[in-house]
């Protein structure tokens, strides 16, 4: 059974899932990022694959995507890195990323290396959900892949069904229709996670999107089987001398 | 904006596809926005009172119909018959603002009351900030860092007509930057903000859109030739393609008449392999830029790369996927030329016919010296056949704009070849 699912299955609340970009703040951090985050007890790990135009990204992911490419970072590279990473890292792990370089590695041959690394999920923000039916989807499912789908505030009950129906793993409620890293009224979000709540939807729901701290944290999961934190881990990153520590403070921080 | 009967290449299907390429490639945070717009625009656009003040403003606003001049001297040094349309000659500057007063009247009527905008060079970003003041509407345009520094004259404009411009520093800080800004904007404004996209880029139905407003050129060359010639059929059109909205609205009414050569023109910076170009069709592959599959500029590892032109409004690393779809089918012919052709053809036009043109139309007007039949110079690639012509041709070449943004440019050439 794909990981995902599996952990949804075992723990239904407080669930946290984090962001960290591939080959930042150095190239070779890829894997001890990843292994720090599941030593303090991060339940998934969202790892972004960097690309020079993010359009559904703020400023400090950007940023940090900006310096991964400048630090050599690419998708053969990534699967490089990830050769063996299973032997440290058993959460299940989602590859977040743009479909230009996933197109120009070849879309059948990136699921291919994401299956064998193995890569429990994708998350493509611009693959519409009209070319994920008609094409890339059967591709995914062939190689076992989950795919999660993105909803907001804007989006339609209608639509979330639909986008329901076609995720698997969980669904993506972004807290706001915003890019990454904005604070946002905690209201009009919980507004939105209730409206969620009352759909029984099929999959479980992570939001992210403006979560940076405990509080946050804790509130956004009162409304939702957990959060993923993303602008304010790779911020605490950012001027770390000691990477690893860094990533144990963030996350102790929150979960204590 | 008569709809000819077939409609191979002229629009796209219902997903929004020219062929392989186009599409709406957009994160669901822009899904409402887009989706407002697809759903509304061809009623809005085709309702007869939108249609009335659109063409109103274009005529006692904008200056339509531009003439179409035919330019005999430049037609004699050619050994062939040329017509300029005039788009020089439409207020702001060029042809840009035909779009900006379609999308103003429409974003009036989808109620929305913040407009936004990217541009490199500034020519969009003052057409636009020149329609939101017409209409007394708030007006922030996105521009990049190093555009800002080198094109002040234009920043001077927006902001002497109220827009607020604001600086892109993320990434190469130009205008793919500055069109992503627009973009993040647009997301963290989801109800009441309007994106008018200045090029035949973007998401469908932006392509469409954009085309259709930009249609009223090749509706006007039409009429026009036939009042000269007595036919309404050039054998050649030719127009600068950056993103591409002057040639398409000059292709138009003419890409279902396949005995009319279209010829589009890139911009090839220091030359197509020298690492400063900004040739797309030449150099990039099949990928998804700014919301559309097209051809993009971009590393093996598919990031997308900075483009080099002399002309900022060629400076950009894709093309519409209409033109994309031109290109893979070959119902267009992809010519390129240097930044140093693009000079030598401006300052030709300004001796031969008395007209300074902007460094984008200058490309244009280079072809003509690898088409024509007199003494015809070899480009870098090989020239398709069908696109040149005899001294039988009609050619129509579009002038998209005006030279007087580019005088800095100029005054340092004369000053390098006296």
């Amino acid at each position: 059974m794909n990981r995902i699912n599996e952990l949804f299955k075992r723990k239904k609340d407080g669930i946290l899932n984090v962001y960290c970009t591939a080959g930042y703040p150095q190239l070779e951090s890829t894997v001890p990022v990843m292994k720090a985050l599941q030593d303090s007890g991060v339940d998934m790990i969202e790892l972004g694959m960097p690309y020079s135009d993010p359009l559904a990204d703020g400023p400090v992911i950007q940023a940090s995507s900006t310096k991964a490419l400048a630090n050599g970072m690419t998708i053969a590279t990534l699967f490089e890195q990830l050769r063996g990473f299973r032997q440290q890292v058993y959460v299940p792990v989602i590859l977040m990323g743009y479909m230009n370089p996933v197109m120009q590695y070849g879309f059948e041959r990136f699921c291919q290396h994401a299956a064998d690394a193995p890569i429990d999920g994708l998350i493509l923000p611009d693959l519409p959900e009209y070319e994920f039916e008609t094409e890339y989807g059967p591709i995914m499912q062939r190689y076992g892949l989950n795919f999660i789908f993105l909803v907001t505030p804007e989006t339609s009950e209608e639509r979330i069904r639909k986008l329901d129906s076609l995720s698997t793993g969980f669904l993506y409620a972004v807290s706001s229709s915003s890019t990454t890293g904005k604070d946002k009224d905690m209201n009009a979000v919980n507004n939105f996670l209730q409206r969620l709540q009352k759909m029984n939807l099929k999959n479980p729901v992570l939001v992210g999107f403006g979560i940076k701290d405990k509080p946050t944290f804790q509130q956004a999961c009162q409304a939702a089987n957990g959060a993923i934190i993303g602008t304010a881990f790779i911020k605490a990153l950012e001027d770390a001398t000691d990477v690893e520590g860094a990533t144990k403070k963030f996350i102790t921080d929150i979960k204590s | 904006m008569q709809m000819t009967t077939t409609t191979k290449y002229q629009q796209p299907n219902v997903q929004g596809y020219y062929g392989k390429f186009g599409g709406a490639f957009i994160p669901e945070m822009l899904h409402r926005n887009v989706e407002e717009l697809r759903s509304k625009y061809l009623d809005i656009i085709y309702d007869p009172a939108f249609q009335k003040e659109f063409r109103d403003l274009l005529h006692d606003y904008a200056g339509r119909p531009t003439p179409l001049y035919h330019a005999q001297r430049l037609s004699k040094q050619y050994g062939t018959t040329i017509y300029l349309k005039r788009e020089d000659l439409c207020h702001t500057g060029a042809h840009k603002v035909n779009n900006t007063i379609g999308q103003i009247l429409l974003a009036e009527r989808l109620g929305k009351k913040r407009i936004i905008a990217e541009t490199g060079a500034g020519q969009h970003g003052v057409a636009t900030a020149t329609v939101c003041a017409l209409k007394g509407v708030e007006c922030i345009v996105y521009m990049g860092e190093k555009d800002i520094e080198r094109q002040a004259p234009n920043v001077a404009r927006m902001k002497m007509l109220g827009a607020t411009v604001i600086p892109a520093t993320s990434g190469s800080k130009t205008l793919k930057d500055a069109t992503n800004e627009a973009i993040r904007d647009w997301i963290n404004n989801p109800v009441d903000t309007h994106y008018i996209i200045g090029s035949v880029v973007g998401p469908h139905p932006y392509p469409d859109m954009v085309a259709r407003f930009q249609s009223v050129i090749s509706e006007e060359i039409r009429w026009q030739l036939k009042e000269k010639t007595g036919s309404e059929l050039p054998t050649h059109v030719i127009a600068c393609v950056g993103g591409g909205s002057n040639a398409a609205g000059a292709f138009y009414h003419f890409l279902e008449e396949p005995a009319v050569q279209l010829v589009a023109v890139e911009a090839s910076g220091h030359g197509i392999h020298s690492g400063l170009s900004a040739a797309t069709t030449q150099l990039g592959k099949p990928g998804v830029l700014h919301g559309s599959k097209s051809i993009v500029m971009q590393t093996e590892d598919g990031q997308v790369v900075e483009p080099h032109s002399i002309s900022a409004g060629l400076d950009y690393p894709g093309i519409g996927p209409l033109h994309a779809h031109l290109f893979d089918s070959q119902r267009g012919a992809f010519l390129s030329a240097t930044d140093e052709e693009a000079l030598q053809a401006a300052f030709n036009l300004a001796k031969q016919e008395g007209i300074i043109p902007a460094l984008e139309s200058s490309h244009a007007l280079a072809a003509l010296e690898f088409l024509n039949p007199v003494n015809a110079k070899k480009g870098e690639a090989p020239i398709p056949d069908k696109a040149k012509f005899t001294k039988d041709s009609v050619v129509v070449l579009c002038l998209s704009g005006r030279g007087d943004k580019d005088m800095a440019t100029y005054m340092k050439a004369m000053n390098i070849n006296k």
